[in-house]
């Protein structure tokens, strides 16, 4: 065989590899889904599953009501927290970038990402449980929005800097002061990008476990107080998923799948978002 | 000497104080500000075991809620030695994804695989958990662990298989990093720039010598912070790998041992702690956590952006 020819095998061996890997890469993600469905598929098509709370082991029609709503109020009191903070963060790094402050703000989120959640999740005990001596979902909730935050920044900053400067700059042309040029023509220009990035927190902070263990804590009963201990869907499978009974451990991928196929929607939602924001974008 | 006209100066507009800007900065320092009362205050609670227990928490191996002595040598050794092994898994396949998403073949199959990719980051880890230990650790028990145990036995490492142990909660750290690592490599391999690869292949390279020996040569600075911010994410991993690890406190005497790592112990007894100095052990431990991952995640940022820079100048 010349050493041409065998240059020419060797490349399309190795790509042929590559792809190989790139597949293999995508058999996880497969198996979870599959997996999830077809384990949680007959606890969730029991509709008191949606209804009910959770029952003794043996007594039949438990349910996972009680995460739900509380997922729902941890993440929707943690939003409120941090899309406003985040949103003006991202307004500002876009708009005054340049500036040094603006780097470190930069640096901060950027690195505030990568921060375990487990850590948060103590210092969210450290600075509100300890000192009320309870439990309550709102220290879940100020938990979760530490770990929202950056996301919010990062994807607002980005939806805000897509906006051609012509449009800021026809407005300072007007006259228009600096701040409605910002919040009144900039940002909801960049408004599908900035629900982008609130989407993207949402469902990073739905499917987070850690954080809660020792701030929102779980609850067996349905509540609404957020004074009080909340459950969240993610407690739910992690404690039934390790329990030895098998109806919990259905219950558990019954909850997995709920989750699952809320993250998922939540997540390809953000998306088709996006895209639009890119069209928009491209139009102005 | 008359006549010498000084120049004109016209009087700068007063502008006035751009309030937005200094508003907006305020509401911006509270990123910054959290970094830091996270650090002080773990540090503050944890108080009372840094100064029982002073250096010697980072080398003792001894874990006694009874008798009060807390050592961390043991959960340090599991967080990094299961995210070692995971970046082992996880990096060859990451980077070949990454070197596919980034230019092979058409728009619509790349844009596929790269949404595939993402979604596998959007999996909650308490999902991958659950797969983990009904799915994934059981198999790799029958299929991985049994058959290189039996065949490399004479080595010590590799025998004792379990179905919950150090190497299954790698397995499923691989998994979960692999979006980090893939996402990171694929920008840094396109911000190669064209003339590269085009020069290469007018020189009559091929494909695998143009990408082996120049595309990822060029890269090789901003992948590697990609395996590092991906380390960072691994060493913080609480959730699946506590479910799967086996939750034992020891040096593991094997790779397929139970063992522990320090989210993980964090996970599984805060809530059980009581007196001052277990608690104040268990947030020194993740004060430990939190210095470690900021120190690799700041590295890996400022190897990613100065490589980006780099190859774009």
């Amino acid at each position: 065989m010349n050493r041409n020819a065998r240059r020419g095998y060797t490349s399309g061996a190795s790509l042929f590899v590559m792809y190989v890997l790139t597949v293999l890469a995508l058999i996880p993600l497969a198996l979870v889904l599959w997996f999830t469905a077809s384990k949680g598929l007959p606890s969730v098509l029991h509709p008191e599953f949606f209804t009910n709370v959770e029952r003794p082991v043996g007594i039949p029609g438990a349910g996972i009501a009680h995460a739900i709503v509380g997922t729902g109020i941890l993440v929707g009191i943690a939003s409120l927290m941090a899309i406003p903070i985040g949103v003006l963060t991202g307004v500002y790094l876009a708009e005054y970038g340049y500036t040094r402050w603006a780097g470190w703000v930069r640096l901060a989120s950027d690195v505030l990402v990568g921060t375990p959640s487990i850590a948060v999740g103590l210092f969210a005990y450290a600075l509100v449980v300890a000192p009320l001596r309870h439990f309550s979902g709102i220290s879940g909730s100020i938990a979760l929005a530490i770990l929202m935050l950056p996301i919010v920044i990062r994807t607002t900053e980005g939806a805000v800097s897509l906006i051609p400067s012509g449009l800021r700059e026809s407005g300072l042309a007007l006259g228009l002061p600096r701040w409605r040029v910002s919040m009144q023509l900039i940002l909801p220009a960049a408004v599908p990008g900035v629900i982008t990035g609130a989407l993207l927190a949402v469902a990073r902070a739905s499917g987070e476990t850690a954080p809660l263990l020792f701030t929102a804590f779980g609850n067996h009963l349905f509540s609404i107080d957020p004074s009080q201990p909340l459950q969240a869907l993610p407690l739910t499978v992690y404690h039934d998923a390790l329990a030895p009974y098998k109806s919990l451990q259905d219950q558990a991928w019954g909850a997995a799948l709920v989750l699952v196929v809320m993250v998922l929607i939540i997540n390809l939602l953000s998306r088709w978002v996006l895209r639009r924001q890119i069209r928009l974008a491209g139009q102005l | 000497m008359a006549g010498a006209i000084g120049p004109i100066v016209i009087p700068a507009p007063s502008s006035p104080p751009d309030r937005f800007r200094t508003l907006t900065a305020v509401v911006a320092s509270v990123a910054p500000i959290l970094l830091v009362v996270i650090v002080v205050i773990l540090f503050q609670q944890a108080g009372p075991a840094v100064s029982k227990f002073g250096l010697g928490f980072l080398t003792g191996t001894d874990w006694n809620p009874v008798k009060e002595t807390f050592g961390a040598l043991p959960a340090i050794f599991g967080t990094i030695s299961t995210s070692f092994v995971a970046l082992v898994i996880a990096v060859p396949v990451g980077v070949a994804v990454a070197v596919v998403l980034a230019e092979q073949g058409q728009q619509g199959i790349r844009a596929l695989l790269g949404t595939g990719i993402e979604l596998l980051a959007a999996i909650p880890s308490v999902v991958y958990g659950i797969w983990a230990l009904y799915v994934l650790a059981p198999w790799s028990y029958q299929h991985i662990e049994i058959p290189i145990s039996d065949r490399f036995g004479f080595i010590n490492y590799l025998t004792h298989p379990a179905v919950r142990g150090l190497f299954n909660a790698a397995l499923v750290l691989a998994v979960m990093i692999l979006p980090t690592l893939t996402a990171v490599s694929r920008d840094v391999i396109r911000a190669v720039p064209r003339g590269l690869r085009e020069n290469a292949i007018a020189l009559g390279a091929t494909w695998w010598e143009t990408t082996w020996r120049v595309i990822l040569p060029a890269a090789r600075p901003g992948i590697f912070g990609a395996v590092i911010l991906a380390l960072g994410r691994a060493l913080g991993e609480t959730i699946a790998v506590t479910m799967v690890i086996g939750n034992r406190y020891e040096i593991p005497p094997t790779i397929f041992s139970p063992a522990y790592t320090i989210a993980s112990v964090i996970a599984n007894e805060f809530t059980e702690a009581t007196g001052t100095l277990y608690p104040a052990a268990l947030i020194e431990l993740g004060l430990v956590l939190i210095l470690v991952t900021l120190t690799v995640n700041l590295f890996a940022l400022l190897l990613v952006r100065s490589a980006q820079s780099r190859i774009a100048v």
